[in-house]
């Protein structure tokens, strides 16, 4: 068990620290060998993915409580990262003004109170651990301390995100309504679209998603993560052996929202578009299925799971468009039915 | 009898040549009708209204066909859009002088929506002419909200007030004007007026805002009945339900095409129901003997496999139709509505569909506490163990129960098809509805459903009236997020051993 799990880290770390910098930066474009800035993207994206995998995981694999709102928390790290990179963009716009393009459409005169501080990059990065840490907390503890569980936590955490998306598509929300933002020129003076600045964002990605990998299994190794286990196959039994478990749940639930958050932050400036479609029900809902293919209750499965399943989607979407659905649909029912434990589970002995 | 009928229409069209040279009108008001100026023509129209001869619209309709005969001369009008407005407006006064009711009353129905200040000699002339009460009554209205412009201040004042009888929307925009006259005494009146009508109308909306409730209320009723019972009563958790009335409206969609085109497309319905039912139900049994079968007790399992299933579903669906919307016609007894207060419209597509709603509900109902089938199911649901020891198939049961879920899914899609577009999105709007409309009712009940169901719909048209349709809808989802925070178990909770199950 241990051993693989190193072996794993030590495969993804080559690929990521040393193959794709070099086959995309030192390799000369003509050669057959050089890596294109679509598979560094693609790559990039997918780790963004692991890490909410990680997170969900974390929270479902470990504690039991099956979120339908993790998408929530994706998105708003991705809108604190996105006014940022809004403002960056400057006179640059379509209407070359100091506000945002879309605020000049709206024939907006100054920016709204949310905006407040959203020039400064560490305020940014402030709130794209605040604002989803802040509401997983607040949500989390409300829940958690009336005892929801189960499928009703499920289906109140769907609707809190399939709310959020509601109130993103408003234009009065100040945060660009149905389109959301897009059309980003810089990230801290650097050009967002430079290879060196991809590959800067793409190193950093797979250094958080290394450093998250690590507090995990540091996380479920440690007493903590004893509790968790204990909550998930039996909170009553925790519960009378003295322990406060709303604590543990809440305290859960709020790191993963944390780590989502980040995800969202590094997603955004790579794929270059956040709009509120991201916070619909169904990405939460698919985040749970690359856990569940993976392997729920391992780590390396939760980050293969979210590999596999976004692999074979840009593979679908792009060769066979018109049967995605139905493969994702059939993944959903085959892995429940007959995998259970996940890929992971087919190849690690009981 | 042949040779007679030949002769009337002999006579008639002899009638029809006398009136078409327009002899007896006003001579200097048909030539103007002729000039080059538009405002002449105008004024000419006006004229010839005035007027109220009969015969005033038969050249008014050559006039608009852009060719009049003065003395038996044939003479080339033009017509321009504004004027060719006109005509028709003054066409449709002159129906108020008509000999027939019907027509009188349609005519004054449609100018109580207001029309043009010349018109208002016409309007008091039918008015005097008048003998059903009901059309005086609407013709006095109208001369008001002509005359409320005028010139003279004691026909504005008179105006006022009878304006001030009146219960439409129309007499309150025309008094909330003058209420900002510049004249103190027409100002004071108008506000005495204006309070009346507004007093009035509050009843009117209301009752509208009260019916949309309902409406609302039976929709989502029908889109949660059928997972009250998958749900509620068998504790799955089917994310497909949504796809389940997509199915049900796309069934009624193919059906309405086989009517399509023969003599009896109103009663398609009658064939359309039972088969989005059938079709929907059959779906729904599939699905539990392939998948939801082996995930018992397993609810996180469920959601996720089922929501695998709402995916090809829609794929399918997609595949087959194609991704665009497809239109489905309503029936000729669906269309309209009835006027109850000069203010309130109600469709007759929303009140049939709060009648089949109470329909479905009243059958499922005596199914389920009138039949074996019925006693079954809560005999399941109640104690399986128990159920099965005294010979129930309980297996059996669990795949018939969902497929009577899956069929109620079925009629609330053919509900909804009457309503708006189908399209294979259909479902994924009213998922996240139902569920919250079970768990806020309290799993396992149907009175809870109900209640739940239409207190959504109040108080979602009651907020969407102060706050628009989306803060309204995140403010009842964030509500019920309180609510099941504060009250896990639904606004009606099971008693007793039930809970623990």
């Amino acid at each position: 068990m241990r051993k693989p799990f190193w072996i794993g880290v030590g495969i993804g770390s080559f690929v990521a620290f040393a193959l794709f910098p070099v086959l995309n930066l030192v390799v000369p474009p003509s050669s057959a060998f050089h890596l294109s800035a679509f598979w560094v993207t693609l790559a990039g994206k997918i780790m963004c993915y692991a890490i909410v995998a990680l997170a969900l995981d974390l929270v479902w694999g470990y504690a039991g409580i099956l979120s339908l709102g993790h998408g929530l928390f994706f998105a708003l790290g991705g809108y604190c990262m996105g006014m940022y990179l809004m403002r960056q963009i400057g006179r640059e716009g379509q209407y070359q003004a100091d506000l945002p393009d879309f605020m000049v459409f709206l024939d907006w005169k100054e920016l709204p109170w949310q905006w407040w501080g959203s020039e400064h990059f560490l305020w940014a990065m402030l709130l794209v651990v605040l604002v989803p840490g802040l509401l997983a907390f607040v949500f989390g503890y409300f829940a958690f301390r009336s005892r929801v569980k189960g499928v009703y936590f499920s289906i109140i955490t769907q609707a809190l995100t399939f709310a959020a998306m509601l109130l993103f598509f408003r234009n009065a929300t100040g945060f660009g309504g149905n389109n959301g933002f897009t059309d980003f020129k810089r990230i801290l003076g650097f050009s967002i679209t430079a290879p060196e600045t991809r590959m800067a964002l793409f190193v950093l990605t797979a250094l958080i998603l290394l450093a998250t990998l690590l507090l995990a299994r540091w996380l479920v190794a440690s007493k903590f993560g004893r509790v968790l286990a204990a909550i998930r196959d039996a909170e009553p039994r925790v519960m009378f052996c003295g322990y406060n478990t709303v604590h543990y749940k809440v305290a859960i639930f709020t790191l993963s929202a944390v780590l989502c958050g980040i995800a969202g932050a590094l997603y955004v400036p790579q794929v270059g578009i956040i709009n509120p479609s991201e916070m619909s029900p169904a990405n939460s809902i698919e985040m749970a299925i690359w856990v569940a293919v993976g392997g729920r209750g391992t780590l390396l499965g939760a980050i293969l799971g979210a590999g596999l399943v976004n692999g074979a989607k840009s593979f679908f979407t792009v060769a066979f468009p018109e049967y995605w659905l139905f493969f994702l649909g059939a993944i959903f029912i085959a892995v429940t039915l007959f995998l259970p434990r996940g890929v992971l589970g087919l190849v690690q002995r009981k | 009898m042949r040779s007679g009928s030949k002769g009337a229409a002999v006579v008639a069209a002899l009638f029809t040549f006398l009136s078409f040279s327009a002899a007896a009108l006003d001579r200097a008001a048909v030539e103007r009708l002729a000039s080059d100026d538009n405002d002449e023509k105008i004024a000419a129209i006006a004229a010839l209204v005035a007027e109220g001869d009969p015969k005033a619209a038969d050249v008014l309709k050559q006039a608009a066909e852009g060719e009049i005969e003065i003395d038996g001369k044939k003479v080339e009008i033009v017509v321009n859009n504004r004027v060719r407005g006109r005509i028709a407006e003054a066409l449709s006064l002159l129906k108020l002088l008509s000999e027939d009711k019907n027509e009188r009353l349609s005519a004054a129905k449609a100018l109580a929506g207001g029309a043009d200040a010349s018109m208002l000699p016409l309007v008091l002339k039918a008015k005097e002419k008048e003998t059903e009460p009901d059309i005086k009554a609407m013709l006095e209205m109208t001369a008001a909200g002509m005359q409320i412009r005028s010139e003279d201040k004691a026909t504005r004042l008179a105006a006022i007030r009878t304006l001030g009888e009146s219960a439409n929307p129309g007499a309150r925009a025309l008094l909330t004007e003058a209420a900002a006259d510049p004249d103190a005494d027409i100002r004071a009146e108008a506000q005495r007026s204006l309070s009346g009508v507004q007093a009035r109308l509050v009843w009117g909306e209301w009752l509208g805002l009260a019916f949309a409730g309902v409406s609302l209320g039976s929709i989502l009723l029908l889109a949660a009945l059928g997972l009250a019972i998958t749900y509620g009563l068998m504790g799955v958790i089917n994310m497909a339900h949504g796809e389940l009335i997509m199915i049900g409206a796309y069934t009624t969609y193919v059906v309405q095409n086989f009517f399509k085109g023969t003599g009896v497309f109103d009663y398609y319905l009658v064939a359309a129901v039972p088969a989005s039912f059938l079709v929907a139900a059959l779906v729904g049994m599939a699905l539990e003997r392939s998948v939801i079968r082996w995930l018992y007790g397993r609810p996180l399992e469920t959601l996720l496999a089922t929501w695998g299933i709402s995916l090809v579903l829609i794929q399918a669906v997609r595949t087959i139709f194609g991704a665009q919307n497809v239109q489905v016609e309503n029936p000729a007894f669906m269309s309209g509505g009835i006027q109850v207060l000069s203010n309130v419209v109600l469709p007759w597509s929303r009140i049939w569909i709060v009648v089949f709603a109470a329909g479905v509900l009243a059958a499922m109902w005596a199914l389920l506490s009138r039949t074996r089938l019925g006693l079954y199911i809560r005999g399941v649901t109640q104690n399986r163990d128990m159920a099965a020891c005294v010979g129930v198939p309980t297996a059996r049961i669990d795949t018939w129960a969902f497929g009577l879920g899956s069929g109620i899914a079925g009629l609330a899609g053919c509900a909804l098809s009457q309503l708006g577009n189908v399209g294979p999105d259909l479902g994924q709007g009213y998922i996240v509805d139902s569920f919250l409309v079970v768990v806020f009712g309290g799993v396992g009940q149907l009175a809870g459903t109900v209640y739940a169901a239409l207190t959504l719909g109040f108080a979602n048209k009651l907020l969407e009236s102060w706050s628009g349709a989306v803060l309204a809808k995140i403010a009842l989802l964030v509500f019920i997020i309180i609510f099941i925070q504060r009250r896990p178990q639904g606004l009606f909770a099971l008693k007793g051993r039930a809970v623990e199950a």
